[in-house]
This record gives C-alpha cells, sequence and structure tokens, in this order.
C-alpha cells in the first residue's frame, strides 16, 4: 500500500528525515513511533502528497506521490495533526465540501455523509459550526472527513492527541475497526494504544527508521537484560553474594523492609533465572514471598531505541 | 473544472456567510455614498461641461474607496489557509495549485465586482429620472465599470500574491496595500516630473490608472488598458502561484 524508498527531506542545514525505507502492506494497521522531531509528521506529509522529498521516492497503492500526486491523493484520507478544519463552516457542510474536492457526488456522497456521520458518531452535531465544537468533536471531524471518499489508506497524525481518556478509547476502538477494511499509518506517543491496535510498529529516531515489527516481537527482543524482583527472609547468609553466585546475574540492589530483604536482579540477556532462584532458596532454606520477572514494554522498547544516550 | 467551480463556490460562501463581508459592504457604500453626494452638490453648484459619472469617477472618495478595499478583500485569501494550518487538508486533496490559486483570486474578485454593483443604480436612477446627457449613458456609463473590472483584477491579484507571502492577515493586508498604493501611485510620478522623456511618458500611459480612469470615464476606450490589465494579473497570478508552491514545499 506504502511503499518508501531512500526517502529523505533535508531543510537549509537540517535533515529531516534520512534515507527512510519501509513499505506498509495491504490491511496493515501500521504505528509510527519516535521523539518529537524525529521526522513522523515530515513522512506523513511527504506520504500524503502535501510536500515533495528532496530525494528519494514514495508509493502509495502504486502512485508516485510526486508524478501522479492526484491518484495517489484520492487513494487516501490524510487525517494532519492538530486536525486544521474551517472554523466558518458546519460540520455537514464541511464534510460535503470535502466531499466533493475528492471527486463523490450526488447521491454517493449523500450516502457516504450518512455513513461516516453515523460511523464517527457526529449526528448531534451535524449542524453544529465547527468553531464551537469540543476538541474531541474535531478531532471526529476530521476523521470523517478523511473517510469521506472510501480510501484504502488511512494516515492519521496523533490522531489521538488531547482527547480525554472515554474519547481515547472512543477513536481507539474506531481505528480498530477501521482496521478491518482500511490500511492504517498513525503516529501516536500513546504507546499502550500501540499496542492495543496496531499490528505493526516502524520507530523512527533522528530521520532513521531504528525498528519495525510487531509489538510483541519487539518487546520480545528487548528482554535482554531484564530485572527480576525478590523478596525473602533470610537468617543466616547475605542474599546477595549468594545470588551473585548464580551464573547470569550481572548486579544485585538490596534493601531491606521490616526484616525482609529486597533484592532487584539484573540478569544477562535471554535468559530466565527464576528456576535457579527457586531451588537457592530452597537449599539456602530462605523463606521467599515473591519472585517475580519485570515484563519490558513497548515503552522500553521505545526508550532503549531512541534514549538520547544511545 | 469541476474541483475549480467546488473550490470557488466555497471561497463565495465563506465570504457571503460571514459578516466581514457585510461591514466591508457597508462601509464601502458609506465611501461611495458621499462620493456622489459631493459629485452631486458641486455639479448643482457650478455646473461644468462634464457627466455626473465622469465627476463621479474622478473624484478623491472614489479613489480612496477603491484604493482602501483591495487589502481588506484580499489578506485572508492564503494567510488564513497558512494559519489555520488548513492549508495541510486543502492540498492533500486531490487539487492542484493552480485550481487553488485561480479560485482564491476568483473569489476575491468576485467579491468586488459585487462591491460596485449598487453604484449602478446612481446613475441609472438619476438618468431616469433627469437628463440622460448630464448624467451620462451608453459608453460614458459602462466604460468606466469596465475599467473598474480591469484595473480590479490587476490590484486583486496582487492582494492574493501578498496574501500568499505570509501567514498573518496583518502583514498580508500592510503588503498589499504597499503594491496595490505603489502601482497607483506612478501615475503620479508623471505630474511631478518636470520633464520626463519620451519612454518615461509611454511607460506612465500604460500604467496610470488615474489617466485611464479620465479617459474611460469620457466614454473613451483606450486598448492600451484593454491589454496591460489583463497581462499584468496573469503575470501577478503566475507569481502568486509560484509563491504558494514554494511555501508548502519549504513547510
Amino acid at each position: 500500500m506504502i511503499r518508501a524508498e531512500e526517502l529523505t527531506k533535508r531543510y537549509a542545514g537540517f535533515t529531516a528525515i534520512d534515507r527512510l525505507t519501509f513499505e506498509v502492506g495491504k490491511g496493515e494497521i501500521v504505528g509510527f513511533l519516535g521523539p518529537n522531531g524525529a521526522g513522523k509528521t515530515t513522512t506523513m506529509r511527504i506520504l500524503a502528497g502535501y510536500m515533495p522529498a528532496t530525494s528519494g521516492s514514495a508509493f502509495v497503492a502504486r502512485h508516485d506521490v510526486f508524478r501522479d500526486s492526484l491518484q495517489a491523493r484520492s487513494c487516501l484520507g490524510y487525517l494532519p495533526e492538530n486536525v486544521p478544519l474551517y472554523h466558518d463552516m458546519r460540520v455537514r457542510e464541511y464534510l460535503r465540501f470535502r466531499g466533493a474536492l475528492k471527486g463523490v457526488h450526488g447521491g454517493r456522497l449523500k450516502q457516504r455523509l450518512g455513513a461516516v456521520v453515523d460511523l464517527c458518531g457526529l449526528r448531534e452535531v451535524e449542524r453544529a459550526m465547527i468553531s464551537t465544537l469540543s476538541k474531541g468533536y474535531r478531532q471526529r471531524v476530521g476523521l470523517a472527513e478523511a473517510l469521506i471518499h472510501e480510501p484504502d489508506l488511512l494516515i492519521l497524525d496523533e490522531p489521538t492527541v488531547g482527547l480525554d481518556p472515554n474519547q481515547i478509547r472512543q477513536v481507539r476502538e474506531l481505528i480498530k475497526s477501521l482496521g478491518e477494511k482500511h490500511t492504517i499509518l498513525l503516529s501516536t506517543h500513546n504507546l499502550s494504544e500501540v499496542e492495543m491496535t496496531c499490528s505493526r510498529v516502524l520507530i523512527i529516531h533522528r530521520g532513521r527508521i531504528e525498528a519495525s515489527d510487531s509489538p510483541a516481537n519487539l518487546v520480545r527482543q528487548l528482554r535482554t537484560s531484564g530485572l527480576i524482583h525478590l523478596e525473602l527472609r533470610s537468617e543466616k547468609d547475605d542474599p546477595k553474594t549468594a545470588l551473585l553466585a548464580v551464573p547470569g546475574v550481572k548486579d544485585v540492589a538490596v534493601t531491606v523492609e521490616e526484616g525482609w530483604v529486597k533484592c532487584t536482579v539484573r540478569t544477562e540477556a535471554h535468559v530466565d533465572l527464576r528456576p535457579d532462584f527457586y531451588r537457592l532458596a530452597g537449599e539456602r532454606g530462605w523463606l521467599l514471598r515473591e519472585l517475580r520477572q519485570d515484563r519490558a514494554t513497548l515503552e522500553d522498547v521505545f526508550v532503549e531505541i531512541t534514549h538520547p544516550d544511545t | 473544472m469541476k474541483t475549480l467551480f467546488i473550490l470557488l463556490r466555497r471561497e463565495l460562501t465563506s465570504c457571503y456567510l460571514s459578516p466581514v463581508a457585510y461591514v466591508v459592504l457597508c462601509l464601502f457604500l458609506i465611501l461611495n455614498g458621499l462620493s456622489y453626494h459631493f459629485t452631486l452638490l458641486s455639479l448643482s453648484r457650478a455646473p461644468f461641461a462634464i457627466t455626473v459619472v465622469q465627476a463621479f469617477f474622478n473624484d478623491l472618495f472614489f479613489w480612496v474607496a477603491y484604493l482602501l478595499v483591495f487589502p481588506v478583500i484580499t489578506m485572508r485569501t492564503f494567510a488564513e489557509e497558512f494559519k489555520l494550518g488548513t492549508i495541510e487538508t486543502l492540498m492533500t486533496a486531490p487539487v492542484r495549485d493552480w485550481q487553488v490559486v485561480a479560485a482564491k483570486f476568483g473569489g476575491a474578485f468576485l467579491f468586488y465586482l459585487s462591491l460596485w454593483l449598487p453604484s449602478l443604480l446612481y446613475f441609472l436612477v438619476l438618468g431616469w429620472s433627469g437628463n440622460r446627457n448630464t448624467v451620462g449613458f451608453g459608453a460614458q456609463l459602462w466604460a468606466p465599470y469596465l475599467l473598474l473590472v480591469l484595473m480590479g483584477m490587476f490590484n486583486v491579484a496582487l492582494g492574493c500574491l501578498a496574501s500568499a507571502m505570509t501567514s498573518n492577515q496583518i502583514i498580508a493586508a500592510m503588503l498589499s496595500s504597499v503594491l496595490v498604493l505603489g502601482n497607483f501611485l506612478l501615475t503620479l510620478v508623471g505630474y511631478v516630473l518636470n520633464r520626463p522623456s519620451r519612454l518615461l511618458r509611454d511607460f506612465l500611459a500604460y500604467v496610470a490608472q488615474v489617466d485611464h480612469m479620465d479617459s474611460f470615464s469620457r466614454g473613451v476606450i483606450d486598448s492600451r488598458a484593454l491589454v496591460y490589465y489583463p497581462s499584468c494579473t496573469v503575470l501577478v497570478l503566475v507569481l502568486t502561484y509560484h509563491v504558494f508552491q514554494y511555501r508548502r514545499w519549504k513547510a
């Protein structure tokens, strides 16, 4: 659905994106992640045909976004960051205008208007001025606008930013249901949202793609130096030295609280030492009340990849 | 063509459904009415060998109203789209850049034309109730309106160019004032200079809006104006197109 090859955008003395190459297949919901200023919006603007790349090429539904810009644009619905709308129009009027502009006319326009108004829950505000709408409604108007011509591809730039938790949930459900029929590329800072909705994640950092995989795979790869937490009571010996003696342990931090020793153990990559610790506790006669491994989250992956120190 | 029509309709509805249009129209009519009033007053005191139409279109009030109106009607065309960010949604719909430029220009130009329509009533009513010869009729009446169309398209284009250069409507208005007024003041160069060279005189004959109005309001149609204004309009619109594209691409 989307193919980007060596996509580069340079501003005066600053490279926003640097030879990006990626593909998004039909039917995928892809989360586009990265810190602010990583080049997400730039990439999306190029894909949406708003501005050309400095070099490289991009295709949307096999149309070159620069050479066949009009065909490419008519295959996609784009929701820009902050959802710019004409404040002096009414919701239905705006959607009709945008539909007509995207080549939807007559009976089909009427039918599509009804469909997107229902889908995005805009029925009660369809006659309201856009200037009077709340942020959540504006977001939905933007989404309805992107959907009006039934595009194969949706490009959504931070669709849930600035919404309250209920609205975020609604928009997330909406995106999930749209994913059944459409290909979606969405950027967001809300990582739990990505874990819930996206089949694949692209992480971009300093204008380059640093990771591209399903959220579950990324998390699995990251469990490189997982943390294991133990809480135990030991009468005789020092648990720290005993734990450090176990092969695979890198580091142990100990705190004592009401007689219970809390150990946080950093282990080597891809090993699960919990059975070893359990056995050790048995041998040493420790009273063990907690043994738990930290699960890496997408947030850890994100931080690991885009941390300023790395 | 259909896209252009849809865009143009949007420009016109956004213009006529906002109170701004009616405030502008109202103030413009006040200036026009004053101009008409003083024209009639001075003609009735000391009859000259000129028609009412001629006196009206060469009056100071007329020129003030005429020059004031361009920044007001063009400042929001592009600047507002850039400011609101709607330019991003607009240009990611399947529309061409030139269609947007043409629609913005067309919308502002049609609004400009609608501003002048009420003034036609003055002359029609006066001609109908009085002596047509003293009011002006035929070419004497429609020729100045033709010139208003011609001069208007050029100045509206200048305003659009100014608006395409910035995201700030105030700056757009100032910029278009400078362009429109600067262009108008070229007329005066001929009056200020003692002995202009022939080349300069020829040049000024092309650009002098006051001189054009003088001849058109007598019913004399100067073909130089017919060529000059449309070709300058096209030139400025091409510039606007490039400025617009440049700003979008570097965004």
